[in-house]
């Protein structure tokens, strides 16, 4: 299962900026709301997040050592 | 006001997550907390019976800037992030509270409303502790008081680095210790910030922190992996952020 961006639907007010700057279609209309496909090729590029007036999209990053990767 | 059905599912859901459980209260994580840290077991004893325990949503508010709440808070899991929001609804982030912490020192002890919202990261549990009840319990224990003292002592010292760090060292310095400070010694370590976040702690726009971890990964410091910041360069982070 691919990490997504998360999405927090109280907070959309279903403007539909966040699809439009989506390069990869993992986000969708879906009435008057947003809806997040899992999608493969998402490569986190945050601009859903970035134009989210409301904060319903967040793109949270995990810090680590490079030991801890290797 | 009306709600819909799911409205009142949401509402009975949050305050029922809202209220006390005392579960995980015991003497063996009372002892974990910074206040009452090097106590004996015996000395303890009683103690749990003086704390309530409260479950958060992420996101959910915890304590609102300007309110009066007598009440020490301490993180038994989860992260709280405690900031001050301008007029413009812009956010600095003061300090993230980690398990053994504690929050709302200042408005128990200087008896004033608080200076600061409070909300939870992620899922989270805290436990508090009325003024009331915890004055009696430093009165009667100096290891206790003098654990107050030394914990008020380091929230002085975060304040001063906080002010250090947004008068004098460049956003690049500030982001590089923000990754530094907040890295995990395992990939699914806690918590994950966004770049709204970095930049609330930082006190600067998200935009200038996403230029900020460009120019970091540029220079060979860090490396964007899509959900993750892989810190490359440790010793150059170091340099940058200031440490000796």
């Amino acid at each position: 299962m691919s990490i997504m961006p998360i999405f927090d639907a109280d907070k959309c007010d279903g403007c539909g900026l966040c699809v439009t700057v989506c390069r990869c279609g993992a986000l969708a209309m879906a009435g008057n709301t947003v809806t997040v496909i899992e999608v493969a090729n998402c490569g986190w590029c945050t601009d859903c997040e970035l134009v989210c007036a409301t904060g319903a999209l967040q793109c949270p990053f995990e810090i680590v050592s490079i030991e801890s990767v290797a | 006001m009306t709600f819909h059905n799911g409205q009142c599912v949401g509402i009975i859901l949050i305050s029922f997550l809202s209220l006390q459980f005392d579960m995980t209260i015991t003497t063996d994580n009372l002892g974990k907390l910074r206040y009452f840290a090097g106590l004996e077991p015996v000395q303890l004893t009683g103690l749990p019976q003086l704390f309530s325990e409260r479950t958060f949503l992420k996101g959910q508010t915890i304590i609102s800037e300007g309110d009066y709440d007598d009440n020490l808070h301490f993180v038994i899991s989860g992260v709280v992030k405690v900031f001050k929001t301008s007029t413009e609804g812009k956010e600095q982030i003061i300090k993230l509270v980690r398990p053994g912490a504690s929050f709302n020192d200042i408005a128990v002890f200087s008896s004033g409303p608080c200076p600061w919202s409070a909300q939870a990261l992620g899922s989270t549990i805290t436990c508090l502790i009325n003024k009331k009840d915890l004055l009696p319990v430093m009165k009667n224990n100096w290891l206790v008081a003098l654990n107050v003292i030394t914990a008020l002592a380091e929230q002085s010292r975060i304040l001063l680095t906080l002010i250090a760090d947004l008068s004098f060292k460049n956003v690049t310095g500030r982001v590089a210790k923000i990754l530094l400070e907040n890295s995990s010694p395992r990939p699914d370590g806690f918590p994950r910030l966004t770049q709204y976040e970095m930049a609330a702690m930082a006190g600067t726009a998200r935009e200038v922190v996403g230029r900020s971890l460009k120019a970091l990964e540029e220079g060979g410091a860090i490396k964007l992996e899509r959900h993750r910041i892989v810190i490359a360069d440790k010793e150059y982070l170091k340099q940058l952020a200031g440490f000796d």
